[in-house]
């Protein structure tokens, strides 16, 4: 049985344009001490999605339809004191601002022993004693003195680091981090991501990382969502995904990335996917790329919504010309 | 190209565009209430050299507070340099007045990063692109607004829009008004200052074939300046490492990033992760050699 088992999945916001169906019948699964990568750009729905799950979408957003089980409880049910039990003892969450997520009135000492004694009933000593193990844990040097100084005498990756420790202080089974690394530099990322990475082997915490960066699942995540415009267009392991990506929009946004290793960089182009996401109060009919995609032919692509299909034993895709089926040749632009 | 009433100042090739010496840029940290007087400096820019020869790209990157966008500013002379010198065609634009770094303006453009803060809200698209021919007085309105839908053509930006306001266009849309802001009085040199780090990947793939679109069609100059090793890589010819104010390496791009010798530039090219998960574990071992250049920074 899954750790988390997403299921078909409707999270939409009322905009006085219309209803915006930002999370538009999204499922997946996560097992026990694997770590998930979902990627995508901006407006897909990848932080809606978790947000979603964890209770934390406000009005005008609301869940719509779809289920969440988390060791055998739907969390998209629970209400309250329940749903409050399992965020931040079960499940962890970190977010992409360690700036603004700490409180700058409080020591780091204080907002990790909060934690401590709402979910576990710590003493004030028993939680002080644990809070240094933490920030030990998460590699802050100096952590018994550093304890009880304010968020500001941290840099920024220091200060991912506490959320780090505050979001495993209660050992949850599950963390999830959405852009946990975007506004840190780029050797404070491969810090941060190295960090996760123990902490899902000591651990056999499960973790669900959300970015927009190829380079960033690829050197984390075991399974892979590639998420657009609202819902999820391919699923598969990260081998398979990098070795062989289906999906037209994924191949594309792939051939997008500029490289850093390799020869004749300079002088060559990237792929660029023309247009843009569609507006998501008034979706296209069929398939949601079809307007940007190079193989979408005169046939049903522009009509017929693709459904999710394993296409092979644990690779999933959304579209109707997935690239081991493809022998056309791309239309126009390519 | 458009706005053909400004000669393209001939350039001989080879010769360098932009020759940068001894660049200096000192913030003052100040102190007391009654009595103020300056404690230390932050050095923000701290010695630094480079050359830009006409029609190539020099990539200057950095990690955040490496001092790469100040000394692009430093270059437009947005900022004054404490000390140094900033050749440019010839000319020192350190010790010129306004009515001269105007002139020198036509030649020397930029591109900001942030492409909502960048645009004036309050004017029109076409009124954005044609601002810089106002400014020098070429041509009359008529002129300008023509001058105007051929810049925007040329950056593929549909001209009909040329009476909208900026909010009404995504952050790509917005990045090639700026663009086409920067190419209206023919400049010689462009400073970009990451121009693509506010964008998504499809986007930011669109906007990077731009530039070395019209790089390639006139013979622009880049300083381009990013802190993504990845893009920097694919728009440049040469690259400077920056770290703390000062250029720890510099050299052709191939042999920076497939060879680096400074220390920090090892680091940092380790660092940057790689959309192969068949290399993690080699990335991440390669990363634990350079531990301790980097420990300090954590």
């Amino acid at each position: 049985m899954p750790l988390l088992a997403v299921n078909n999945l409707h999270t939409f916001f009322k905009t006085r344009e219309g209803e915006v169906r930002a999370v538009d019948g999204v499922s997946f699964t996560i097992d026990r001490g694997t770590m998930l990568g979902i990627v995508g750009e901006s407006g897909c729905g990848k932080s809606v999605t978790m947000l979603s799950i964890m209770g934390l979408i406000e009005l005008p957003g609301r869940v719509v339809d779809g289920s969440a089980v988390f060791q055998g409880r739907d969390l998209l049910k629970l209400k309250g004191a329940t749903l409050e039990d399992i965020r931040g003892h079960e499940i962890g969450m970190i977010f992409q601002d360690p700036m603004t997520s700490l409180n700058p009135t409080l020591t780091i000492g204080t907002q990790i022993t909060e934690t401590l004694r709402r979910h576990l009933g710590m003493s004030k000593q028993q939680a002080r004693k644990r809070a240094i193990e933490l920030l030990q844990e998460v590699h802050i040097p100096n952590a018994s003195s550093r304890l009880d100084d304010y968020p500001h005498r941290y840099s920024g990756g220091m200060r991912q680091r506490v959320m780090i420790a505050i979001a495993i202080s209660c050992n949850p089974k599950l963390l999830i981090a959405d852009e946990p690394t975007t506004a840190l530099d780029v050797t404070v990322q491969a810090g941060v991501l190295d960090l996760l990475h123990e902490l899902r082997s000591e651990h056999e915490m499960a973790v669900i990382i959300i970015t927009h960066d190829m380079g960033v699942v690829a050197e984390t995540a075991n399974d892979i969502l590639v998420m657009y415009a609202g819902q999820v267009v391919e699923h598969a392991s990260a081998y398979d995904l990098f070795d062989r990506p289906e999906h037209p929009y994924t191949e594309a946004l792939l051939e997008a990335l500029p490289q850093v290793e390799g020869e004749g960089i300079r002088d060559g182009r990237l792929r660029s996917i023309p247009g843009r996401p569609p507006d998501l109060i008034d979706p296209p009919k069929g398939c949601r790329f079809a307007p940007r995609c190079a193989y979408a032919g005169l046939d049903d692509c522009a009509v017929v919504q693709p459904e999710l299909r394993e296409i092979r034993p644990g690779h999933w895709v959304r579209s109707r010309h997935p690239a081991s089926e493809r022998v056309a040749q791309p239309v126009g632009v390519g | 190209m458009t706005a053909p009433e400004v000669p393209r100042m001939p350039t001989t090739t080879g010769e360098p565009l932009l020759v940068v010496k001894n660049l200096k840029k000192y913030f003052p940290i100040r102190k007391g209430i009654l009595i103020d007087r300056t404690v230390d400096h932050v050095k923000a820019v701290d010695d630094v050299s480079f050359e830009v020869r006409a029609g190539e790209t020099l990539g200057l990157v950095g990690e955040s507070g490496s001092g790469k966008t100040t000394s692009g500013y430093c270059v437009l002379q947005l900022l004054k340099p404490t000390s140094g010198s900033v050749l440019f065609n010839g000319q020192e634009l350190t010790k010129m007045r306004k009515a001269g770094l105007r002139q020198v303006r036509r030649d020397l453009q930029v591109v900001f990063q942030d492409p909502y803060a960048s645009l004036n809200p309050r004017m029109t698209v076409g009124d954005i692109v044609s601002e810089p021919l106002l400014v020098h007085d070429i041509g009359d309105r008529r002129s300008r607004r023509r001058s105007a839908e051929q810049l925007l053509e040329v950056v593929g930006f549909n001209p009909d829009f040329i009476n909208r306001y900026p909010h009404e266009f995504s952050g790509g849309q917005r990045q090639r008004i700026g663009i086409a802001r920067a190419l209206a009085l023919n400049p010689s040199l462009i400073v970009c200052d990451e121009p693509v780090s506010a964008l998504d990947v499809s986007i930011q793939a669109q906007i990077l074939n731009l530039l070395k679109d019209l790089q390639a069609e006139f013979g622009l100059a880049y300083l381009f300046i990013a802190h993504d090793l990845a893009v920097v890589r694919t728009m440049s010819d040469r690259i400077a490492v920056m770290n703390r104010g000062k250029i720890v390496e510099e050299g052709p791009a191939e042999e920076v990033y497939s060879n680096p010798q400074d220390p920090y530039s090892q680091a940092l090219l380790a660092a940057v992760p790689i959309p192969d998960p068949r290399r993690m574990r080699e990335r991440r071992a390669e990363r634990r050699k350079h531990q301790d250049v980097l420990a300090e920074s954590i």
